[in-house]
């Protein structure tokens, strides 16, 4: 039977939990960071010795833990990546600009649990060799910005936080950052370049690599909000024991934000890849299936940047047999384990885990235009495919929902998605525009084609002129 | 930040490791580093790798002297790397050539660094395809109003469009429009509608110039340059951002709607609004000036000019230019005037003569000065003309060629130390003729009532002053855009100018007529072209042997001084 595995919302939601401190002390709270501050240098039978830092660091890399923003970059290889010879400071930046349309995971924590985040940012600055660090929250957390305020105050208080932690010497302190409401800085380049007052424009890779060149150009560590807590966790159990929940190259838990057509939208806590889509959608403990009368038409399984599956289709996917080997397997798309492998692997990302379901009452064009009006509206504009293209796929999508729609239309949003995508961009949110359009249009083409015969025959013989007039009625106000 | 100078008078850098790549198929050697924008070693790009192998990466955003922003996505290229196995050794194909693994994706040649063994395509149908998609972004929500654009003619998107551009246009939405003919400083027009954003401007003003200026507003594609509120783009550098601009954007208010660019002829020339001699083009039709642009030289100027510099050149035009040759009030012939002047300066008794020439003329015409100097036992000075520098371009020393008149003896070490003498010898009678070239004397202490003393005031000028007025012998000479020459700037590099227009009425370049008058005092009959005279002149003069008018170039020669 699948069921929820809470780990990191273990006490979120319990009766009686509040955000703080002696509620959170209550429940075990700053206990791992106590045991990770007491750690002793371990000598190796190699003679070399390692210092609780490094131990730390490989517990994260035992783990397995892939990074739960979106591109599920393994963490113990970034934090291996970080320049630490370069006698500069490392910051450690806590990426709580959670905008990706359909996640609402990392908001659970802050709001409900924000000690648990902050253990987690000690123990990882503390792994690092951090000693400022810095929370980047999305604007519109405005009483999450306050939450984490108090909470800082009251672990500095406890001795926690601040000068000379828990008596150990080391340092640290943690800066509540609030964004200005771009979708932007959730890209840690952009959220850097933001953070230090600027337009956040990511940076070109080469040569800003955070993990050398990041804040201030110093060697800089970005993680997200559910990362962070997961390795208070990993802590706790030790690396070995994390990397046995969910499954290989995809282990620990992660929160999935169901959202959609479902009977129970929500977050739930899942083992990764324990768990397929149509546990999640259909099962009574997660989404309890569509609402009444309506059929399943299509799934977003990580966001809305993440390729749409389309209902009914069948998908190969590498699956590892018992005594070890790989082999393929066809599997219908609800059957496909929720991973970051195989759903990559199916053509799409699990992303930030933010599942929306669809049924047939959608119509995908307007789903579409509904997408396209989002990334129009939040592409920062620096680099040429995706400010000129995000805006043109959404006056098309704009013009085909008010009623002038060309049977060409599906080809060419093809057409301008295929020249955004595929690294052509300073920064994913180039690919983030195109994968829907791309996805939506192929799969759905019949539903644009259709809306588009309507429209033309609805227009009849009109001349040219008037279908001008028909796209300058769609043309709507500013983006700004 | 000071614009990067070459190393000619340094020591030979040292050895730079060479690394072998691949650009469409050709084998090339390049450095491992060579100079970025501040001309700092740093890890040799594809871009840079390209041009070594002569394959052109076309580029809107990138420019060698401004930090790489790689916004544009124009210069994006395919390319591999050799395939590594776990040994780290390159995997071979069954030839022995090493194996290369193709990048799933593109990268911007303006900001990756190439590696060992690296092969970049740029020539592929993917790439084309790259270019011709941004190409079209491009353009989608450009006005297209080339007709009557400032740009056409030296226009990055007219250019592209022409290798990469569609005939017709894919777009049938709603063009965004932008704010038009916004006065974003005193000499600077901005077309919101014709940007694209590259961000060479902002960059320029920024890290160049040193004046946060300029910054972008909104999002995607609202985007739009602009100042802050109540703010200007008023630095002294700023009309660089209209060179700068790939399109029509930003222009000039000073030229802008005058002419059509393909119609100007560009003749290399050298500023002379102060010591630093930015190297410059003037851009001429008939005999009209129309602008002047900076000419690049990495050992002056790099490719910028000063505001004040660029638009110094109005009074070339004046109506009230000295036109003809005036010898006590009478208009008259040169042949005329100067048999009368030769005669009068050949029997002058020595001591009694004085010369008062000017820093802003050409080496040549103050040697020629100096020999004059040299026949009559003259006394002789330069008028010198201070003002303020800044960290970038601009010399305290506002003369073009205050170093050209103390190589030829004209004036000593400091410009100016004998105006004194001069006066006081016109005062107790002592000198008689006075010869100026190019200088209001009345303002430099030798006031009417002195020059009411002598017997013969020679003056040769450009425009009409209390000088010229008192003139007894006044000859009419030429600005530095009439006439050819050469002038050594405040680090003695000893740059030439050429002509680019033809001077007013009688007016004659004044190493000319100089030359002729020196012959007729002195005797001897040299060449009549500049390039002799420079030779000459390089033959006589310590500091500038070794030089010749050929070999100074475009770029000028740097003179041990």
């Amino acid at each position: 039977m699948p069921s929820e595995y809470r780990l990191i919302l273990k006490h979120v939601d319990q009766p009686g939990y509040t955000p703080d401190i002696e509620c959170y002390l209550r429940h075990g709270g700053y206990e791992v960071l106590r045991k990770a501050l007491a750690l002793k240098p371990k000598p190796l039978p190699d003679g070399r010795v390692l210092s609780p830092q490094e131990q730390l660091r490989d517990e994260v890399m035992r783990s397995g833990l892939r990074g739960r923003g979106g591109a599920g970059f393994s963490c113990g290889l970034k934090w291996s990546l970080v320049d630490r010879k370069s006698r500069k400071p490392i910051y450690l930046i806590c990426n709580a600009d959670e905008s990706e349309p359909g996640t609402f995971k990392d908001r659970q924590i802050i709001y409900k649990d924000p000690h648990q985040l902050l253990e987690g940012i000690i123990i990882s600055c503390y792994a690092n060799d951090v000693h400022l660090a810095y929370i980047y929250i999305r604007g519109e957390f405005v009483e999450g910005a306050k939450i984490l305020e108090r909470a800082i105050a009251e672990a500095k208080a406890h001795g926690f936080l601040g000068k000379n932690i828990l008596g150990t010497g080391y340092d640290l302190e943690i800066y509540v950052h609030r964004g200005a409401g771009a979708y932007i800085c959730g890209e840690e380049t952009g959220l850097i370049e933001s953070l230090e007052g600027k337009r956040p424009y990511p940076r070109i890779k080469p040569p800003y690599y955070p993990a050398v060149l990041g804040l201030y150009q110093c060697p800089t560590i970005v993680n997200n909000v559910e990362t962070l807590c997961a390795v208070k966790h990993i802590i706790a159990m030790g690396g070995t024991e994390y990397a046995k929940l969910g499954t290989p190259n995809n282990t620990g838990t992660r929160i999935v934000s169901l959202s959609g057509h479902v009977k129970r939208p929500g977050y739930y806590e899942v083992e990764v890849g324990k768990v397929t889509l149509r546990d999640l959608i259909f099962d009574p403990v997660f989404g309890g299936g569509l609402r009444d009368g309506h059929t399943l038409k299509a799934i977003i399984p990580g966001g809305v940047s993440a390729k749409v599956f389309k209902a009914g289709e069948r998908v190969k996917v590498p699956r590892r047999t018992p005594d070890g080997k790989e082999t393929f397997a066809e599997l219908d798309v609800l059957d496909l384990p929720y991973d970051f492998d195989t759903i990559a692997a199916a053509g799409s990302m699990s992303g930030s885990g933010a599942i929306i379901v669809l049924d047939d009452s959608a119509d995908m064009v307007e789903v579409l235009a509904n997408i396209c009006e989002f990334f129009a509206h939040e592409s920062c504009g620096q680099c040429t495919p995706c400010r000129e293209g995000a805006l043109w796929m959404c006056k098309i999508l704009r013009r085909m929902i008010n009623g002038g729609g060309r049977k060409i239309d599906a080809d060419e949003l093809l057409r301008i998605a295929d020249n955004i995508a595929g690294g052509r961009t300073i920064c994913a949110f180039g690919d983030a525009c195109a994968w829907p359009v791309l996805s939506i249009v192929s799969k759905f083409k019949d539903e644009f084609i259709a809306r588009a015969t309507a429209a033309e025959a609805r227009r009849g013989k009109q001349t040219v002129d008037s279908e001008r007039g028909a796209q300058c009625a769609a043309e709507p106000v500013s983006a700004n | 930040m000071s614009v990067a100078r070459t190393t000619e008078s340094k020591p030979a850098p040292p050895e730079v490791e060479k690394i072998r790549v691949k650009v469409n198929g050709r084998e090339i050697e390049v450095p491992r580093l060579m100079p970025d924008w501040q001309g700092k070693l740093a890890p040799t790009t594809m871009l840079q790798a390209c041009e070594a192998a002569g394959v052109t990466v076309p580029h809107y955003c990138y420019h060698p002297k401004l930090p790489v922003a790689g916004n544009c996505r124009m210069c994006l290229v395919e390319f591999g790397t050799p395939a590594l196995g776990p040994d780290r050794k390159p995997i071979l194909n069954p030839d022995g050539t090493p194996k290369i693994v193709k990048s799933p994706r593109p990268a911007i040649a303006c900001a990756t660094p190439v590696s060992p063994g690296m092969e970049i395509y740029t020539n592929t149908p993917t790439v084309k395809a790259m270019r011709q998609g941004v190409l079209e972004f491009l353009l989608i929500n450009h006005p297209l109003d080339c007709p009557i654009c400032d740009q056409a003619g030296e226009c990055k998107l007219q250019e592209y469009s022409v290798d990469y551009g569609q005939s017709t246009s894919r777009f049938v939405e709603a063009k965004v429009h932008k704010p038009k003919a916004v006065q974003l400083g005193p000499r600077i027009v901005f077309d919101a509608e014709r940007c694209i954003l590259c961000t060479r401007c902002i960059r320029f003003t920024r890290d160049i110039v040193g004046d946060d200026a300029l910054g972008i507003i909104n999002r995607g594609s609202y985007n739009t340059i602009t100042t802050y509120p109540g703010t200007f783009f008023d630095n002294n550098y700023s009309l660089n951002t209209v060179d700068l601009c790939p399109v029509g954007a930003l222009t000039s208010k000073d030229f802008r709607f005058q002419m059509r660019v393909w119609f100007l002829k560009e003749t290399p020339s050298i500023c002379t609004s102060c010591a630093t001699g930015c190297n410059i083009t003037i851009w001429s039709r008939g005999n009209k000036i129309y602008r002047y642009t900076p000419r690049e030289n990495d050992a002056v100027n790099g490719p910028w000019m000063c505001d004040y510099g660029r638009l110094n050149f109005k009074w070339i035009g004046r109506d009230d230019r000295l036109k003809d040759v005036i010898v006590r009030g009478q208009k008259t012939t040169w042949a005329a005037a100067l048999n009368e002047l030769a005669d009068r300066l050949k029997h002058a008794p020595a001591g009694s003569v004085a010369i008062i020439a000017s820093a802003r003329q050409s080496n040549e015409e103050l040697w020629l000065l100096s020999k004059l100097k040299a026949r009559l036992g003259a006394f002789s000075d330069s008028v010198p003309r201070t003002g303020e520098a800044d960290k970038l371009l601009v010399n305290a020393d506002k003369n073009p060629n205050s170093n050209g008149a103390r190589l030829t003896g004209i004036a000593g070490s400091e410009l100016g130390a004998n105006l004194g003498g001069i006066a006081s010898g016109i005062a107790n009678g002592k000198i008689k003729t006075l010869i100026v070239f190019g200088e209001d004397v009345t303002k430099h202490g030798l006031g009417p009532d002195l020059l009411a003393r002598l017997d013969a005031l020679i003056v040769s000028d450009i425009l009409p002053n209390e000088t010229t007025r008192r003139a007894h012998y006044l000859l009419p000479g030429c600005a530095h855009a009439e006439k050819s020459g050469s002038f050594t700037n405040a680090a003695g590099r000893v740059q030439r100018f050429l002509k680019a227009i033809e001077p007013p009425g009688d007016a004659r370049p004044e190493w000319e007529f100089l030359h002729e008058l020196v012959n007729n005092v002195v005797g001897g009959n040299g060449a009549r072209s500049i390039a002799h005279l420079f030779d000459e002149m390089a033959r006589d003069i310590p500091a500038f042997r070794s030089l010749t008018w050929a070999a100074l170039g475009d770029r000028g020669v740097e003179l041990k001084i």
